[in-house]
């Protein structure tokens, strides 16, 4: 099923609570656009991650400071973006958890996480006004995962 | 997220049930492996329903800390999405998996 012009906003104050509104709205979207429900899970998954680090990384837990999500779908492809108030960091300084050095470490996988099930993300920052991370996906291609061929 | 602990032959196992996330039961499953009775520890998966990477991190966090204490933790009955999360970041090469409860007993 295509669905043109389809587009869902949603703001949320910092609490680690919050994640699952956004998650939940990213994979029911997904499945309204005829996306399985494994894959609609991993791309939920992607967003939960995003949102996650916009709390923790960007806002650093202040609940006065909002997320904003938007989901666009036009045809087969989604596009996510995920806003926080922080003040932003170097994607580039993200150690890759495949590294044997860093197999054994309690973070750093999110990011990851988000490239495994997305198709790309891009991330940006406006001096002042937050970081933004824009994470794409065309729904007939599937995750790719074993459990998630679409 | 619930964690159920029981003894068998001096191996705690710890049925956890229920979500791993951050702000969500991540450090709730750090303080149940760091208060085990038991150096060795089976870890049952079973009725873990969302699991992020905070999740996954703890997972780790947990191994490493039964190791430094001289025993090992064990993982039984992986959730599939849980499965695949282990194998995309490749930490299923450092975990041993076990389906049935017995072999997983008998392999401490």
């Amino acid at each position: 099923m295509e669905r043109d012009g389809e587009r869902i906003e949603i703001t949320i104050s910092s609490r680690f609570e919050n994640i699952e509104l956004v998650q939940v709205i990213a994979e029911h979207l997904c499945e309204n656009a005829g996306m399985d429900e494994d894959g609609s899970h991993w791309i939920g998954m992607a967003v939960r991650e995003a949102v996650a680090n916009a709390i923790k990384h960007g806002n650093k837990l202040d609940v006065t400071k909002k997320v904003n999500a938007t989901f666009e779908l036009n045809g087969h492809d989604l596009s996510i973006t995920i806003s926080d108030e922080g003040t932003g960091f170097d994607p580039e300084k993200v150690s890759d958890p495949l590294n044997p050095q860093n197999l054994m470490k309690t973070s750093g996988r999110g990011i990851f996480y988000m490239r495994t099930f997305m198709d790309h993300i891009r991330y940006s920052f406006d001096t002042g006004s937050g970081t933004s991370l824009v994470m794409t996906k065309n729904l007939a291609k599937g995750t790719g995962l074993a459990s998630g061929k679409a | 997220m619930k964690a159920t602990t029981r003894d068998v032959n001096g191996i705690a196992i710890i049925k956890v049930d229920g979500k791993i996330t951050i702000g969500a039961g991540d450090q709730q499953l750090r303080d149940v492996i760091a208060n085990a009775n038991s150096k060795n520890i089976l870890l049952d998966l079973s009725g873990v329903t969302t699991i992020d990477s905070s999740g996954i991190g703890e997972l780790v966090g947990s191994y490493t800390t039964a190791t430094n204490k001289g025993g090992k933790l064990k993982l039984l009955h992986l959730p599939a999405k849980l499965n695949e999360l282990l194998h995309v970041t490749q930490l299923i090469t450092v975990f041993e998996v076990y389906e049935n409860e017995q072999e997983a007993l008998d392999s401490f």
